[in-house]
């Protein structure tokens, strides 16, 4: 074929979900990986290139895990269409290589037999094959790819075992090029499933014994996780521990990256012309780009352990003991993950929903995903608890500021139920869908292969984030700078910019809850980032750089609001709509306007009216 | 046949007999006079047989999926006509979803979805 000699021949990795897919494909391309979105849908595509011993390239595409090829999740519809080349913007792939659990092939022998119909040339790596040894599993390996009709390559994704094997049975299928097959694949209905299954069963007898020595240590550790108060217990204790490391652990480094960009400021400040220039480089570029840095650390840690848990197979347990408790809500088992994640950014938590099969589902935890206190609530928190609450103990051994923080947490969980509740009951009524799921056996995590799932993470954090913030942190530093203040003006610039303008045209609509024109020109810059809000108070009351210590900052705030102002101010940002990266983020996942624009509504109906009730209460109670 | 030794009690017969998938709940079973019939969805930590049939019936239009679709996912999971099952453990709530060993492989699932698998309860 004269056109494999100009493109490089294509392989797509396919197997179930655990099978090791993902170790294998780091050890074939090592660290020359790039990822992408498939055109128009939001799966990850996950590319690698290869080298032959002779020194031909191969381009290795990992694609998502499927039980079948009859699609029933974004995911799996991009499996189905690559494997069969009907994937817009693809180029079929010229091999096949179908990843296997070499201890649980059960189910992938039946995905084998799909994959079979399709026609293209195939080779069956049977992973993890050390385990299967170590348990005395035997496999006919011969036999077993006579009946097939592929090669068979054992191998140990983790430990690069069988990976230049594979890659010549792969180069010696993609040379030879034998394409003539048609695919003569279609959806097989529940009889063509059974058939195939009772196929799959005949050859798993001729060809495999049953393990000597199978695994019991799955079934003794789950007796514990899965028990139904035990594990429960210990579900939380994981998730104390993950919290904790997130803001501990993370701190010292968030406050080096907070140092060096500040001190990159003032650099440029220093040796910059005031102007235009100078501010747009500063208060637009540079602070823009660190308030999305600081996040990293503490989305790596939450990113570390997601991944660990992923790998050692706890997610799945997690997911189980969940269930029930969310689905209560309308929620699903697998939206707990990415929920949890929102504590730390809703970014890379509307991100991890692409693990939810169900469309209504997944867009039910998007929505509902800002509603989880990301960090970036903190700073605002802190400034107005310490403003308005007083430090002194209550119930003999609780801080009164701690318990209003944690209030202010609960009250954004439960507002997470109760939407997604609300949503379930009158937007989707009904429609619960399936929840099957396996509960794969525990295995150590390797640690390059999850040093490479956090990298990723990171980059895709970095960039995603970064290009949707940047251009949203230019047009608040605008809003906020134009037009610049006139000549001999006392107040600070912002009051003269279209944002003063517009604070002062909408305060009127703000009366109710008690807020006054400057907390809206700070709000409007807090939708580049909602920890902005602090530095913008800073500014809107005229508070020297230097001076805008919290604690300064916190008196004055006390010395200009009213105690009500302030209890709505947090309840507004319970639920306030803010940090536009957010609802770019929904945006892009959802390829639609619409979602973005519902979420942005609801939550600022829910902002307005607790911030409404809060105010009206605290009013009547005094503190007005 | 593979079934998966782990937690099987070493005097307990093997579903050997049962190699061959079972597709309808009348066919002459070894042993059936001392097993129970009933939905999987019913079943508690502890149970363990044989699956007998998995249907396309329980509430249509209540899965979000039809029934078939149902069906056809229960099966693509391995629930499948001569597969066996136990039932390994329950949620707290309400005792769901359930954890279940079917032969070498554990899957999670709801009990409104594990209606239409029909089990052969082995004699206790």
């Amino acid at each position: 074929m004269s056109d494999t000699v100009i493109r490089p021949a294509r392989v797509a990795l396919v197997g179930n979900p655990n099978s090791g897919k993902t170790a294998l494909f780091n050890a074939l391309t090592g660290a020359r990986q790039k990822v992408a979105n498939y055109a128009g849908v939001t799966v990850e595509r996950k590319e690698g290139l290869l080298t032959t011993a002779d020194g031909r390239s191969i381009s290795v595409l990992d694609l998502p895990g499927t039980y079948s090829l009859r699609a029933r999740s974004p995911d799996e519809v991009v499996t189905r269409d690559a494997v069969l080349g009907k994937l817009a913007g693809e180029t079929a792939p010229d091999v096949l290589v179908a990843v296997a659990d070499a201890t649980n092939l059960r189910l992938v022998l039946r995905l084998i037999l799909e994959l079979k119909a399709v026609g293209r040339p195939m080779v069956l790596a049977l992973n993890m094959y050390d385990i299967a040894q170590r348990q005395g599993l035997r496999i006919d390996l011969e036999g077993l790819a006579r009946e097939l009709g592929c090669p068979i390559v054992t191998t140990v994704a983790t430990r690069k075992r069988g990976i230049e094997d594979l890659v010549a049975q792969v180069d010696a299928l993609a040379r030879a090029g034998d394409l003539s097959a048609k695919s003569t694949w279609r959806e097989p209905d529940a009889g063509e499933i059974r058939q195939a299954h009772r196929e799959a069963q005949r050859i798993l007898k001729a060809h495999v014994r049953p393990p000597e020595r199978p695994d019991t240590l799955t079934g003794k550790i789950d007796s514990v996780l899965l028990h139904p108060v035990a594990g429960l217990a210990i579900l939380l204790a994981v998730l104390f521990l993950m919290f904790q490391a997130v803001f501990t652990w993370a701190k010292p480094v968030q406050d080096l990256i907070d140092q060096a960009f500040q001190a990159l400021g003032g650099l440029v400040a220093h040796t910059l012309p005031p102007g235009l220039l100078t501010s747009f480089l500063t208060d637009g570029v540079i602070s823009g780009v660190g308030s999305v840095l600081v996040f990293l650390p503490q989305i790596l840690v939450l990113f570390l352990f997601i991944i660990l848990l992923e790998d050692l197979g706890y997610m799945a347990r997690a997911a189980f003991l969940m269930d029930r408790i969310m689905g209560g809500a309308g929620l699903h088992g697998r939206a707990f993950i990415p929920l949890l994640s929102s504590f730390a950014c809703a970014i890379p938590g509307i991100m991890a929903t692409r693990v939810i099969d169900n469309k209504r589902d997944r867009l039910t935890t998007i929505l509902v995903a800002p509603l989880m206190t990301c960090s970036a609530r903190i700073p605002v928190y802190t400034l107005i608890i310490s403003a308005f609450i007083p430090s002194r103990t209550v119930l003999g051994v609780m801080n009164l500021q701690g318990l209003v923080m944690f209030g202010l947490y609960g009250a954004g969980i439960l507002s997470a139920l109760g939407v997604s509740f609300v949503t379930r009951r009158f937007l989707w009524r009904g429609a619960v869908e399936p929840f099957l799921m396996e509960l794969p056996t525990y295995k150590a995590p390797d640690a390059e292969n999850v040093a490479r799932s956090l990298f990723l993470r990171g980059k895709i954090f970095v960039t995603r984030a970064g290009t949707i913030i940047f251009p949203m942190m230019i047009l608040v530093w605008f809003f906020s700078s134009f037009p610049g203040a006139p000549a001999g003006a006392k107040d600070p610039a912002i009051n003269y910019s279209i944002a003063g303008h517009i604070g002062r045209f909408i305060q009127p609509a703000f009366a109710p809850v008690g807020f006054n024109w400057q907390m809206i020109v700070a709000l409007i810059p807090g939708f580049a980032a909602r920890e902005v809000a602090v530095a913008a108070l800073g500014t809107v009351y005229a508070l020297g750089a230097g001076d805008a210590q919290p604690g300064m900052l916190a008196t004055t705030l006390a010395h200009h609001w009213s105690i009500a102002t302030g209890l709505a101010f947090l309840a507004w940002y319970v639920f306030s709509p803010q940090c536009a990266s957010t609802f770019g983020v929904i945006k892009r996942e959802t390829n639609s306007w619409r979602w973005p624009v519902i979420a942005f509504g609801y939550m600022l109906a829910l902002a307005y009216i607790a911030a409404l009730i809060v105010y009206q209460i605290a009013r009547a109670a005094g503190l007005g | 046949m593979i079934i998966n030794r782990k937690n099987q009690v070493p005097d307990r017969p093997m579903h050997d007999m049962l190699a061959e998938p079972i597709t309808s709940p009348t066919a002459p079973i070894q042993g059936a006079a001392e097993g129970r019939l009933v939905r999987l969805s019913t079943a508690r930590p502890g149970d363990r047989g044989v699956i007998i049939e998995v249907r396309a019936e329980s509430h249509p239009g209540d899965h979000g999926v039809g029934v078939e679709e149902l069906q056809r996912r229960l099966l693509e999971f391995g629930f499948v006509e001569g597969a066996g099952i136990e039932i390994l453990h329950e949620g707290a709530i309400r005792r769901d979803p359930i954890a279940v060993r079917l032969d070498d492989m554990r899957i999670a699932l709801r009990r409104r979805d594990a209606e239409d698998v029909w089990i052969l309860l082995d004699p206790r």
